[in-house]
């Protein structure tokens, strides 16, 4: 891991080095405490203060855990379920049906792969309109035997090829959108690391709408922004401060419910201790939204989204 | 008889740009401006669709010309502080004195009674931020409370409007929220897209309708073509993400002129009814 480190954990990485190095020479005792107190202190100091631009690099981070890394270790049991039932099976989404800790639960999520091949498999997590026809059959599925639904967003966007227009990007993902609406099961949201958009939106709508502490959630890429603002993509730091797209942002303008924090340093620094604080996440979620009578569920689910937008009246 | 022909409808004069001439994009022929207004902006060489607006819209669709107005006092504010958002709003205001990039309201066609909203590419691409958003909201919610048809004409090059941000994003959730519940009551929703209709609006509200109609050639897809040309360094094809594009891949109903359109919707909106479907207000 210690090949991985960002720019801006260059002293966090120097300090580190350091530690290793003295670990288990005798008579160095002291200064390893000294130097564990100070890495302690500089990694707090510098992920208090990250800026948005730092925030989408964790967001894409290689070693981000994905979703499939957390239903390793959030379920007990799982079943991937393929396919959306016309066409292909899309990679660039899993689902599933799983338990934890008794409970029945639905999962969809995007998946980015780990390795150069898997990526390429899973087209980067990037999905064709059949990845969001597969995660609707699914939903359904939940939605027939009443199993509440999990949904974990860490994509790019939609793939924008030839073949994902013919087979109709725009409707998979606006047919989503309108059919989660009224999907009568609890539907919790997870935002795990980059909301690309429509293509994130897709299996965002839901009654909760949770982001990881240093995930990103943003109408367009900073780059893509950047692109068309000011016609150079190296200014994507900028765009990232302009278009406000990390969860406190979103938290601030009232679009997502809260915040899961993560360990000191990122995600991928301890996902079992992630996993964990997932896991409570969603059994405490299912618990309150299930006490909620299934009309009143989804009028309050319309009534979420209803709300969201800024503008003046006379 | 259950309507009349009406002689074709045109655009007010003071819609028509400055100048006498235009020349076609597609064919070249140097057409007059008010020969190629009474023709409904269509070319009569080459059938090419010139780009029109919101008004003109309203003047070819409905009776008479004449709708009531939704939601006329709405105006986008810059809930970001985004660049220049400011001044883009202002300066699209000027230009086409339009508050925002969508009209709405109540409208007859051919005597029946329809809620409509239309977007306009010149206002800011036509993209969808919380104004937009929120008044097609509005918009299918009248139509479902009053029972109306709801009929949504778009022209959003724009998709999602980038400098209201995540803002911009939701209003694809929100406004394709009230079309499941209008869907819900048995009230027809009836699109028609026009170029260009692409990104954040063509995969919200502008692909969710009963019967999706298009003018010909429009673009209409949800990425830009450049885009997808970046992406897989390769040339489109001839045609690709063009409305017969979309018509041979199964995802209109019909490719229909301009100029038929009017009668088009007049005769779906006799055939609902026929088949029980009856508006509060009719
Ligand atoms: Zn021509």
């Amino acid at each position: 891991m210690s090949n991985l480190w960002l720019d801006f954990e260059k002293p966090i990485n120097e300090l580190e080095n350091k530690i290793n190095e003295l670990i288990g020479i005798i008579g160095k005792e002291e200064e390893l405490k000294k130097l564990r107190k100070e890495v302690d202190s500089v990694k707090k100091k510098v992920f208090s203060n990250l800026s948005r631009w730092q925030i989408v690099q964790l967001a894409r981070h290689p070693k981000r855990p994905y979703t499939l890394d957390y239903v390793k270790r959030i379920f007990d049991d799982f079943m991937e379920l393929h396919g959306d039932r016309t066409f292909r099976d899309d990679p660039a989404i899993v689902a599933g049906i799983g338990a934890i800790e008794g409970k029945t639960v639905i999962l969809v999520g995007h998946e980015k792969g780990r390795d150069t091949k898997e990526k390429i498999k899973r087209n980067f997590g990037m999905p064709y309109p059949e990845g969001y026809r597969k995660a609707l059959r699914i939903f359904k599925l939940a939605e027939k035997f009443n199993i509440p639904i999990i949904t974990m967003i860490d994509t790019p966007g939609a793939y924008p090829g030839i073949e994902a227009e013919e087979r109709g990007q725009s409707e998979a993902i606006a047919r989503n959108l309108k059919e989660m609406a009224t999907i009568k099961v609890p539907i919790i949201v997870f935002v795990t690391g980059e909301g690309g958009s429509g293509g994130a939106l897709a299996i965002g709508v839901g009654d909760r709408i949770y982001m990881l502490e240093y995930s990103t959630y943003s109408v367009i890429s900073p780059e893509g922004c950047a692109s068309i603002l000011w016609r150079d993509s190296k200014m994507a730091p900028k765009a990232a401060e302009s278009l406000k797209i990390t969860a406190k942002d979103l938290l601030s303008f009232g679009i997502i419910d809260d915040i899961v924090p993560e360990p000191l340093g990122g995600a991928h620094r301890d996902v079992s201790k992630m996993a964990e604080t997932i896991k409570s996440k969603i059994l405490k979620t299912i618990d309150e939204l299930q006490s909620i009578p299934v009309s009143e569920l989804i009028n309050q689910r319309i009534d979420k989204f209803r709300k969201i937008g800024k503008y003046k009246e006379k | 008889m259950f309507f009349k022909k009406k002689k074709p409808l045109t655009g007010k004069k003071k819609d028509i740009p400055e100048g006498l001439w235009l020349k076609c994009k597609k064919c070249g022929e140097i057409l007059y401006k008010k020969e190629l207004d009474n023709n409904l902006w269509v070319c009569p060489k080459c059938g090419a669709h010139f780009r029109i607006s919101s008004k003109i819209y309203i003047n070819l669709l409905f009776d008479n010309g004449e709708i009531e107005e939704l939601d006329v006092d709405m105006e986008s504010i810059d809930p970001l502080g985004f660049p220049k958002y400011k001044d883009k709003l202002k300066n699209s205001k000027a230009k086409t004195s339009l508050k925002d990039g969508v009209i709405s309201g109540k409208a007859f066609i051919g005597g029946f009674p329809v809620a409509f909203a239309i977007t306009d590419f010149s206002f800011m691409g036509g993209s969808m931020g919380s104004v937009v958003g929120e008044k097609i909201a509005r918009l299918i919610r009248f139509g479902r409370e009053q029972r109306l048809p709801v009929i949504i004409l778009t022209s959003s090059g724009g998709g999602a409007r980038m400098q209201e941000g995540i803002f911009s994003l939701m209003q694809m959730a929100k406004t394709s929220a009230e079309l499941a519940l209008l869907s819900k009551e048995g009230i027809p929703y009836i699109n028609i897209l026009t170029h260009p209709t692409m990104a954040g609006v063509m995969a919200s509200f502008a692909s969710l309708g009963d019967i999706i109609i298009a003018e010909p050639e429009a673009l209409l897809g949800f990425t830009g073509p450049r885009v997808i040309e970046q992406t897989i360094r390769q040339k489109l094809p001839p045609g690709f993400q063009r409305s017969e594009f979309l018509l041979e891949h199964g995802m209109i109903d019909m490719v229909v002129s301009r100029k038929e359109i009017r009668e088009v919707l007049i005769s779906l909106l006799r055939m609902f009814n026929y088949a029980g479907f009856k508006s509060r207000a009719s």
